[in-house]
């Protein structure tokens, strides 16, 4: 009873079609965050489908340091977005300069 | 855990560590440890860790010694522990000046290191073009040539941008290690051979570039070139990574050279090789800003601090393209009839847009930011021409950007303390009668980066010219001399700004702050402009020396 | 292959059906006394201030960088668990390996602590 492979992939790729679309299409920058990270997160499934269909595991070795990776960027950038918020009491991305641009 | 375990490969081997080769990066990292640490701790306690440190390091030489480390290195162990303690012994009551002085230290540790792989490489001796560290990293040709470009530059970033932080109020301690981190980063990318340690490298050189950029915490044009930064760096990084994916699903491997023989197999699924080319060649060209991926570029460079912009133009550009060139270039030689057209699109875009753009733009960083666009499509020509040639002009491309543009936001960093604000074309009427020498300097890092014979900038365009030819891309080398005509306008305007309008704008009028550290920087690189704009074949030589790839 | 599924079927029904059918009996059998206390929320025995009760209001951001510091530092124990799988086979160099890590981790503990990112006042 166990689900094919291909399956985690499309997963995969359908969950980093919905943040990329997310990040280019939302205004809110917790939620382009979050879009972001769903990116980094779909890639660290379909690292270990495929760590598990060539069975060795470099796929998941990355995909450990993706996930430490993906916490350091967010703290960055919530630590970038506290400042952002405290100088202009806002998180619209569209507020933020000539984003769109 | 048991599945985990199951899958191990039966005997577990420990890699042996390639201390010599690895060291400039080891150097450059504790350094900032250092510098963190030192910064930390108030001035009391900073001497007495120091003394502490300098009995660990001897201890560690010590140690060496029955290690069967080479007497190089137990020398170099001591004299670490005792030029650091000479050090913070001198200048423990004024931490910034000690946090920049270890800083030039180390980057000058980390040249003289270079030098010496490049000589032992040169004898056929221990460095070769090898990978090492269970093929995670390769000290080769390219690795060794940006680390020798990204030191010099960080030590002409220090210089420029010691005044300049401290008249923004923004020499916040954590200034110098990060650029030792950022400095780290660049240097391990340039020497990845592994796809793995590539995406490592570059998360290590943006995230202390995001908060490099965003120093300025109460400047709206920081922040915001900081947290757009952040967010598209984040954006292209899951691309890159996607792409990395989806080729180890291909492969089995995330080994740069064993994954381009795999790929280029006919058994290998197409649908996953071209997916994955194209979604690496995105994330690099996010990260080396080729249009249609450059939007970050403007705005980062115009909001982070005139310094910060100078180091990330000059060294960012080249530690991403040498991991660009190793990726595809060295890597997927084999599969150049899929990328190349793409890449070659993308160049031939870049120059265009980049030059067009920095026409109507009024801020001179910004102006700058695209024609650092431009640029990119320049150096990116040597990449497609797929050829020893070919990487050998894009990596003296890139050293002479280097020179150019630390000299070009040099002088605006020295400028921008004058007016104590972002300087537009129009506050630089003038500026020949108030300030020659500035005038001069200036004039010539940007006919340098327009292009014109006697200064380096001819010289690296007419190397990529040569390789486009070389490769049959007549069609790039064509566009290329289009973009530098319509760029020598906007070059040119700033120029007759400064020397034809007798009218001084209100800079003239403001004082010269003594910066002699700055004016040595940037004299160092208007220097640079034209000892290798005039004699060039030595260095010309050694880029294409260069241009060998770990297999 | 559709047999297989039927126990988790039967433990889908099961867990409905006891959710639903104790908030029916809760519902008729339990008295009904509404009050200001009750209708509070409920913040782990706090009392709630009134900057902290609206979802979206402001929070202090000490709490956004504690919040921080300990996703960080949370997640680096994510290279724990493959260390430990192959620590027996890589030995003393295993050991020297993680220490250098940890060592590494402290320092960043030790920039933290001294530059006050723990403090709350």
């Amino acid at each position: 009873m166990s689900v094919p492979a291909g399956y985690y992939l499309i997963l995969a790729a359908a969950l980093f079609s919905i943040g990329a679309v997310g990040v280019l299409i939302r205004r809110s920058v917790i939620v382009m965050f979050m879009c972001v990270e769903l990116m980094l997160n779909s890639v660290n499934l379909t690292l270990v489908t495929f760590a598990r269909i060539q069975a060795n595991l470099d796929g998941q070795v990355l995909a450990f340091f993706v996930i430490v990776v993906a916490a350091a960027e967010v703290v960055v950038g919530l630590a970038l977005v506290v400042n952002l918020f405290r100088l202009r009491a806002s998180t619209d991305a569209d507020g933020v300069g000539a984003l769109r641009a | 855990m048991s599945a985990l375990a199951q899958q191990l490969p039966a005997g577990v081997e420990i890699p042996e560590i390639p201390w010599a080769a690895i060291s400039p990066e080891l150097t450059l990292f504790g350094a900032g440890i250092l510098v963190l640490l030192l910064d930390t701790a108030g001035p009391r306690r900073r001497t007495s860790s120091v003394i502490a440190l300098a009995i660990l390091l001897g201890i560690a030489a010590l140690a060496a010694i029955p290690g069967g480390a080479a007497p190089e290195i137990v020398a170099l162990l001591v004299g670490a522990g005792v030029l650091q303690l000479a050090l913070t012994l001198w200048l423990h009551t004024r931490p910034r000046l000690l946090g920049a002085v270890l800083t030039v230290v180390a980057l000058v540790a980390t040249i003289g290191i270079a030098a010496w792989q490049y000589q032992a490489a040169a004898n056929g001796g221990m460095v070769g073009t090898e990978s090492l560290l269970a093929d995670m990293v390769a000290v080769d040709g390219v690795a060794l040539f940006t680390r020798f470009v990204v030191a010099g530059a960080g030590i002409l970033t220090v210089l420029l941008g010691f005044a300049y932080l401290q008249d923004r109020r923004i020499h916040r301690g954590e200034y110098y290690p990060l650029l030792l981190f950022t400095a780290t980063g660049m240097t391990l990318l340039a020497s990845a051979a592994d796809l793995l340690m590539v995406f490592l490298a570059v998360e290590i050189l943006s995230l202390a570039l995001y908060v490099m950029t965003g120093l300025a915490r109460r400047d709206m044009a920081s922040q915001e070139g900081a947290f757009k930064y952040l967010l598209l760096g984040a954006f292209s990084s899951a691309f890159l990574l996607y792409g990395i994916a989806l080729v180890y699903g291909a492969t089995g491997t995330t080994h740069i050279a064993t994954a381009g023989v795999a790929l280029s197999d006919p058994g290998t699924p197409a649908g996953l090789v071209f997916a994955g080319i194209a979604l690496m060649l995105v994330g690099f060209a996010f990260k080396v800003a080729l249009v249609p991926f450059h939007m970050w570029t403007p705005d980062v460079y115009q909001g982070a601090p005139t310094p910060v912009t100078a180091f990330m133009a000059a060294a960012t550009k080249v530690a991403a393209f040498a991991a660009f060139l190793r990726v595809f270039t060295g890597g997927m030689e084999q599969l150049a009839w899929i990328w190349v057209p793409a890449v070659s699109v993308l160049a031939a875009i870049t120059m265009l847009v980049g030059a067009a753009l920095a026409v109507v733009q009024d801020d001179l960083k910004r102006m700058l930011g695209y024609s650092a666009v431009a640029h990119a499509g320049y150096a990116a020509i040597g990449l497609v021409a797929v050829s020893e040639i070919g990487t050998g002009a894009t990596l003296f491309y890139l050293l002479a950007y280097a020179i150019m543009s630390l000299g070009a936001f040099g002088i605006l960093t020295i400028l921008e303390r004058r007016q104590r604000k972002a300087i537009a074309v129009a506050d630089l009427r003038g500026l020949w009668q108030s300030a020659p020498s500035l005038a001069v300097m200036f004039a010539l890092f940007l006919l340098s980066l327009a292009g014109i014979p006697g200064t380096v900038g001819f010289i690296a365009k007419f190397g990529i010219v040569r390789a486009a030819v070389d490769a049959g891309l007549v069609w790039l080398a064509v566009v290329l001399v289009i973009s530098s005509v319509i760029a020598a306008y906007f070059y040119i305007r700033v120029i007759v700004a400064m020397f034809m309008d007798d009218e001084p704008a209100h800079l003239a009028d403001a004082p010269v702050p003594p910066a002699s550290a700055a004016s040595t920087a940037v004299s160092v690189a208007a220097v640079g402009v034209i000892a290798l704009g005039v004699l060039p074949p030595a260095v010309i030589d050694l880029a294409e020396r260069a241009a060998t790839f770990a297999g | 292959m559709l047999a297989e599924y039927l126990p988790l079927l039967l433990l889908f029904a099961i867990a409905v059906g006891f959710v639903g059918v104790s908030l029916i009996v809760a519902a008729r059998l339990g008295p009904w006394k509404p009050g200001p206390v009750k209708a509070m929320a409920y913040e782990s025995g706090i009392i709630t201030s009134p900057e902290t009760e609206i979802a979206g209001s402001r929070f202090p951001v000490k709490f956004y960088l504690v919040a921080m510091l300990f996703i960080i530092f949370d997640v680096e124990a994510v290279f724990l668990y493959p260390w430990a799988v192959v620590l027996r086979d890589l030995g003393w160099f295993a050991v020297a390996a993680m220490a250098i890590f940890i060592l590494l981790l402290f320092e960043s503990y030790y920039y933290v602590l001294r530059k006050g990112g723990l403090e709350w006042d």
